[in-house]
């Protein structure tokens, strides 16, 4: 598996729309906690090693 | 400040009703004479229904307004009549493109499917539109009577008609109607006065408009930028109009002071800003708005249909005002036409709420989302905001994600209690509740538009063998066929492609061009069935 860098998402808006509304109200602490959630269980969904580290060097770059 | 443009002075006459001091009770009127009202009173002309206009100014939009109209209002416009006049004078673009910081990101292509009358957008002043409307309702002074200076100040909802005072430069005096269509703005007076509720989202921002007049070789294009170093932390737009008037619009937060921020020694070295030292220009218009996105609770107040900014106000991004208000208009008349002539009880009037509506929240939600894109409310939706621009630079998967504003595209009455839903398979094709594609047609030996072909009554069009009837009726409601093959020919197979036809079809259309009901085969009993649905018969 390599990353997939084309355009994935599903209704991009309704996507992007739910991640900001879900922390609108929440404390920096809590956003943070969230997103670290997030990463790690998108990170266990995809599985494959060799696709988290490219996806980790193209975010840190 | 400068003017490329000349605001007509219409002339304030006082009418018989006010002269005799006799009340003589009339099918409709509309209140404001802005683009919807002009719309709603040449399409009830269209349909053969005598109109008066009042409006309390006597001259078009001033200042900086509406600037973008999409397809579908266009087509709407080409039905009274003024379409080919607003694509000749206005702009049309196609490509857009997004900075962030002081980089490009990217740029995209709307990339417009070929094949229909009307182009995917065109820019134009709004002045030039409500002009184009006043010139059009003129020509037809015998059943539209537009009343400059006459403004609405009070009304009394009766159960059979609607009595107003109504204030001119003679004095006040009382008007009844059996009608009222209420066009008159997001600070709507007869939405005050029936008491309906207009609540939503006020964003917490404010945006310096300026027009400026500039012969510079900047691209057709629309240029939107997020947080440039020519304007830190904030975003800012420039957009091409007609008469090299350009629109640029500055975010300028919360705490702009608006005196200020409009004073010429501030907004020249910001424009400077954008667009480079030696680049010579000339301030039209500046002013500063805040936005707001909100509707009103109800479309009908009993014999009182709200319609345009009146029913419901969004941000501009994504130019959605005007071009949602039209719609309400041609969802408006055919209706009100059936329920005067008595072809359908009063009570359909209830699905120009329900479809509008559910096309205003659409709206709202698309203007909302732009909103807190452009103007990220906290910091972690700040920070993917960034994050999604930075990624958007290398990485395709990010633009979708973009959102500086999304094209205007009409919103299909999915959910409509006047739709028969589907029975027969349909793969793709126009919806129950979507309105019609256009296509490239041949009719009498002549090019020509499927729009341009379809009935102002219902239409059958029907893809395969002819039937033997050129019309269906329910009682006075007529359907007209028209059948593919004979009356008109698909020109370049687009029609019978955008209609997924080719194992042939049948579809109800609505006379707001929107598709009703659709089968593969022709049966009357059928089409009768949805036409009774489609007219809220009982
Ligand atoms: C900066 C900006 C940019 C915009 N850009 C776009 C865009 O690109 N695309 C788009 O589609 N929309 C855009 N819009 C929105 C668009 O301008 C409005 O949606 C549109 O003008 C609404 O038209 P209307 O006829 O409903 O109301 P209005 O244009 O407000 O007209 C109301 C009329 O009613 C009259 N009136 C009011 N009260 C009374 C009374 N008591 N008696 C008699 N007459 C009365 C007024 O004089 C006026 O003529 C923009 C708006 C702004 C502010």
């Amino acid at each position: 598996m390599s990353l997939n860098l084309k355009r994935n998402i599903e209704r991009p808006d309704d996507f992007y729309q739910e991640l900001i509304d879900m922390q609108r109200d929440m404390e920096e602490d809590q956003v943070q906690v969230m997103n670290a959630k997030l990463i790690l269980i998108l990170s266990n969904h995809i599985g494959d090693h060799k696709t988290l580290s490219e996806a980790m060097s193209l975010a840190k770059s | 400040m400068l003017n490329t443009y000349t605001w007509p002075e219409y002339p304030y006459v006082q009418s018989d009703d006010q002269k005799n001091g006799t009340v003589k009770r009339k099918p409709v009127i509309v209140i404001g004479a802005g683009l919807i009202g002009l719309s709603a009173a040449l399409d009830c002309a269209r349909l053969g229904i005598p109109v008066i206009i009042l409006d309390d100014n006597n001259t078009v939009s001033i200042g900086s307004r509406a600037v973008c109209y999409a397809k579908r209002p266009l087509e709407i416009w080409d039905r009274l009549g003024i379409a080919d006049k607003m694509v000749e004078k206005g702009i049309s673009w196609n490509v857009g493109k997004v900075f962030f910081k002081e980089d490009l990101a990217y740029e995209f292509d709307l990339l417009p499917e070929k094949g229909h009358k009307m182009p995917a957008m065109i820019n134009l002043q709004q002045y030039y539109c409500e002009e184009f409307l006043v010139d059009e309702v003129m020509k037809h002074s015998d059943l539209i009577d537009l009343r400059w200076k006459h403004k609405l100040i009070s009304l009394t909802q009766h159960d059979d008609h609607t009595s107003l005072q109504v204030e001119t430069p003679d004095g006040i005096f009382t008007m009844e109607c059996d009608w009222m269509i209420a066009c008159d703005g997001a600070n709507s007076m007869v939405r005050d006065m029936v008491k309906a509720d207009f609540t939503g989202q006020f964003f917490q921002d404010r945006f310096l408009i300026a027009d400026v007049v500039m012969k510079a070789d900047f691209p057709t294009e629309r240029w939107f930028w997020f947080d440039p170093t020519f304007h830190k932390n904030q975003s800012a737009l420039l957009h091409k109009q007609s008469d090299d008037v350009w629109r640029l619009d500055f975010q300028m937060g919360w705490d702009a002071d608006p005196k200020e921020a409009t004073k010429p020694e501030n907004v020249i070295p910001l424009i400077k800003a954008m667009l480079g030292n030696d680049t010579e220009f000339e301030l039209e218009w500046v002013s500063i708005y805040q936005f707001a996105c909100r509707r009103i609770d109800n479309f009908r107040y009993g014999r009182i249909l709200f319609a345009g900014d009146a029913a419901h106000q969004v941000s501009p991004f994504g130019a959605r005002g005007a071009n949602t208000g039209i719609q309400d208009i041609d969802n408006l008349t055919w209706k009100l036409k059936m329920v005067m002539d008595g072809d359908a009880p009063i009570e359909f009037m209830d699905s120009y709420d329900e479809e509008r509506a559910f096309a205003a929240d659409d709206n709202l939600l698309n203007s909302t989302r732009s909103t807190d894109f452009i103007t990220p409310k906290s910091k972690s939706s700040r920070i993917f905001r960034d994050a999604v621009l930075e990624l958007s630079k290398k990485y395709e998967f990010a633009r979708p994600l973009v959102n500086s504003g999304r094209l205007s595209m009409p919103t299909p009455y999915v959910n409509s209690s006047l739709n028969t839903a589907d029975e027969d398979g349909f793969e793709a094709g126009v919806a129950p509740g979507t309105n019609c594609a256009d296509a490239p047609i041949i009719a009498d030996g002549a090019e020509g538009w499927l729009l341009n072909k379809l009935s102002d009554d219902f239409t059958v069009l029907v893809f395969g063998d002819a039937p033997d009837k050129s019309e269906i009726k329910l009682g006075n409601i007529r359907a007209q066929v028209i059948t593919v093959g004979a009356q008109i020919e698909d020109k370049a197979g687009l029609l019978t492609q955008r209609y997924d036809a080719e194992d042939g079809a049948v579809y109800l259309i609505r006379p707001d061009h929107h598709v009703a009901a659709r089968w593969r085969k022709f049966d009357e009993g059928k089409i009768i069935a949805a036409l009774a649905r489609a007219t809220g018969q009982k």
